[in-house]
């Protein structure tokens, strides 16, 4: 054996070092011994969760903040089976991440050894690709094109399980500059005759509306977003996910669309003629019912996965590609003179449309109704977090009732700034993923936006967040209710609220000091601004704010799943 | 429609569940789907038939050129190919129809590949037509079992690797 010979363990970890990784998120076991007695000594950033969905999570946080993956570390068995969770809810939302399972040796694989769980096997269709490394000789391969992989293309997670034998096996550092993976080349460039095309069709229309999804800020093209719909004057709406990838207080903005979309959005995409899909997929949430969504339309889609693409809308002009760079090539072609006189006939027809677009923005307005002795309304408190942030902060969400009102009583300036599981809908995950957040901009102002359903999903990695003195600020609404399921059942169950009922609760105020946090109530709406207020001085340790909010009340509008978009619910 | 589609995958432990969990996943058909390795040991080919219409067929093979294991994947259907498939017949034999069970083996171009006093077991190999017409005539006599292999197709130009 040669003496620079290192054990698979340090050499993986020297490659995570090389891979530019600052921070990972685990918790040991068995199977990893051998990488943590080597991060006992190792110059990066080891955060030690409570549960290890938990530390998905917050791998994921910080790679929506940031836009570098997220990295784990876990153990074989229940130690990889509970990331699993965490792994479904950054595939379907395109986030970059490897998680590093511990494995049983390679000679017990398939044996029901102690703590074997077929990972690979159990994640194959959640991540984006997966490996078992079952030769040291591999391992700084599959380490390299796990990275690759997981931020090049469309993003996701990929996951690499490696046994034990292979982490004490030895052998020399290595580690390639370069991937060689010739089944795998992602289109970036968009084809420049479908661009042609595209921006013939949008000049030749008289109401088009761009409807933008997280795709854009995977693609950090935020900016070329915005040069895009300001040069053609086009009003823009966004996904849950495409929220702050377009100035939320720019004039052309009409709010999100969709099942809890404004009404002006909605509309807007009901009458036009050119709708401009840029890095979104048309989901259900977002369509509603499919065969009448945008029924006069022809439609442009761009994004970077081929599969999105004419998935379940039928699309008049496909562009796979980057849509930072397909962006900036249409609106090069306009600054070209590409238009010319079509170019400003066509910015004189658009007058009646932004006419059109303004009178609907002023209907129906996202509002709520606050008394002053009354019962602390949700939006309140959010818009509340708004005005005292002013605007300067990084929101994570957890999902029901919360997550809707943080989309839209918050408006989101800037991309990467409103974290929130959108594809899977996963409760849990946006207190660990403020943790997360946090720890990448410890500077930053991170509230998270909680249902007291979900914040006890994961409510043990408050420990973690104490440990690490990251000051996240959690505002719990506490309608003492499942509120999105109970207005469900308001709406189409008759009220019979089955099991949606959770005031039994902890009293979330000692909860946090049980932990050694800063816990906050307010029960009134004088309350809630000096409630945040405090809250905002904290800088060593996490805070819980628990606002007791009307527990009856509603999000709106809202389009009954099914029912075309424009059939609204509206208070 | 009936579509056979050819896929290159990197010879790996786990490709074959990669595909399949792709279409049992995403509700696609597989209605045969055999595998072997190509000139290059480290590339297999798969021939996967599938049913389904435009639509489901792009998506199948968008979905297929998206997994980190494929290398190519190539609808045959539209192309100029040659598809073949071997079937082995057991059938129930007996003095009387020895003959005639004979002569079908010999217009088909089939092989007795395998003779006990009470079965022949025939070998063939054909398109799915020129087997669905032996199994036909076959049937009177009784069948006790069919092995089929799933498809093998490859396109007649040489511009395929
Ligand atoms: C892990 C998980 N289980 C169940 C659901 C279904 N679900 C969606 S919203 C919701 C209610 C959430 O309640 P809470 O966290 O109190 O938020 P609220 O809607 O009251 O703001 C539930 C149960 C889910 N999204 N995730």
């Amino acid at each position: 054996m040669k003496k620079t010979e290192k054990t698979g363990a340090a050499i993986f970890i020297e490659c995570l070092i090389k891979e530019g990784v600052d921070t990972v998120f685990g918790f040991p076991g068995g199977a990893v011994l051998p990488i943590y007695d080597v991060l006992y000594d190792a110059p990066l950033n080891h955060i030690l969760v409570r549960h290890e969905q938990g530390a998905v999570h917050m791998a994921d946080g910080y790679a929506r903040a940031t836009g570098r993956p997220g990295v784990v570390i876990v153990t074989s068995g229940p130690g990889a089976t509970n990331t699993v969770t965490g792994i479904a809810t950054a595939y379907m939302d395109s986030i970059p991440m490897v998680v590093f399972t511990g494995q049983v040796p390679t000679a017990l694989i398939g044996n029901d050894a102690f703590q074997e769980a077929d990972i690979v096997g159990i994640t194959r269709p959640c991540t984006k690709h997966n490996y078992l490394v079952k030769d040291i000789k591999d391992l700084q391969r599959i380490i390299k094109e796990a990275f690759y992989i997981a931020t090049t293309g469309r993003p996701g997670p990929v996951l690499v399980d490696m046994p034990k034998d292979v982490l004490n096996a030895k052998t020399e550092l290595n580690y390639p500059d370069k991937v060689e993976l010739g089944s795998y080349q992602p289109t970036y460039k968009g084809h420049s005759g479908q661009i042609k095309k595209a921006m013939d069709l949008i000049l030749a229309s008289k109401r088009p509306v761009v409807y933008a999804g997280g795709g854009v800020i995977l693609s950090g093209a935020a900016e070329e977003l915005r040069h895009f719909a300001v040069k053609l004057g086009i009003p823009t709406t966004t996904t849950l996910m495409g929220l702050g990838g377009f100035p939320g207080t720019h004039p052309l903005f009409m709010g999100m669309l969709g099942m809890h979309g404004t009404y002006c959005a909605n509309m807007a995409v009901m009458n036009t003629d050119c709708l401009i899909a840029i890095g979104a997929r048309f989901d259900d949430r977002v369509t509603g019912k499919i065969d009448e969504f945008a029924p006069y339309a022809k439609i442009i889609h761009v994004d970077i996965d081929p599969t999105s693409i004419s998935k379940n809308v039928k699309v008049d002009v496909p562009i796979v590609g980057d849509v930072k760079g397909v962006l900036k090539e249409m609106t090069r072609g306009m600054s070209l003179g590409g238009g010319g006189g079509a170019f400003n006939s066509y910015k004189k027809e658009l007058e009646g449309w932004h006419k059109q677009v303004n009178a609907w923005a002023n209907t129906h307005t996202l509002s709520y109704k606050q008394d002053a002795g009354g019962k602390i309304k949700p939006q309140f408190v959010v818009e509340k977090i708004y005005e005292a942030t002013k605007g300067d902060a990084i929101i994570t969400t957890e999902v029901g009732q919360n997550q809707m009102w943080a989309a839209q009583f918050f408006k989101y300036d800037r991309p990467r700034t409103f974290l929130t599981s959108g594809g899977l809908g996963t409760m849990g995950f946006g207190f660990p993923a403020a943790i997360g957040a946090q720890i990448a901009f410890p500077k930053k102002t991170v509230f998270g936006i909680a249902g007291d359903g979900s914040i006890q999903m994961n409510i043990q990695e408050l420990a973690t967040a104490v440990q690490y003195k990251v000051p996240v600020k959690i505002a719990i609404l506490n309608n003492m209710m499942l509120g999105m399921v109970r207005q469900w059942q308001e709406f189409f169950y008759d009220k019979r609220y089955s099991h949606t009922c959770v005031s039994v609760a902890p009293d979330f105020v000692k909860l946090a000091e049980a932990y050694g946090a800063v816990g906050l109530r307010a029960t009134r709406p004088g309350e809630v601004v000096p409630v945040i207020k405090e809250a905002m001085k904290v800088k060593d340790r996490p805070v819980i704010m628990d606002f007791k909010v009307d527990p009856f009340e509603n999000v709106y509008p809202m389009v009954p799943s099914g029912q075309p978009l424009n059939k609204m619910l509206i208070v | 429609m009936r579509h056979t589609i050819s896929v290159l995958v990197s010879n790996e432990f786990g490709v074959l569940s990669r595909i399949s969990g792709l279409f049992s996943g995403r509700g696609f058909n597989i209605e045969s789907l055999s595998v072997a390795e190509t000139l290059d040991p480290l590339v297999s080919r798969m021939t996967i038939v599938t049913s389904g219409d435009d639509n489901i067929l792009e998506q199948i093979s968008k979905h297929l050129n998206k997994l980190i294991s494929v290398i190519k994947v190539q609808d045959f259907t539209s192309e100029d190919h040659i598809e073949r498939e071997l079937a082995l017949i057991k059938v129930s034999s007996n003095a009387a129809n020895r003959a005639e069970i004979l002569s079908i083996v010999d217009i088909f171009r089939a092989k007795v590949v395998d003779v006990s006093p009470k079965t022949y077991t025939v070998e063939i190999t054909g398109d799915e037509e020129k087997i669905g017409a032996i199994i036909e005539l076959m049937r009177p006599f009784g069948i006790k079992e069919i092995v089929r292999t799933g498809r093998a197709a490859m396109a007649r130009s040489l511009k395929q690797r």
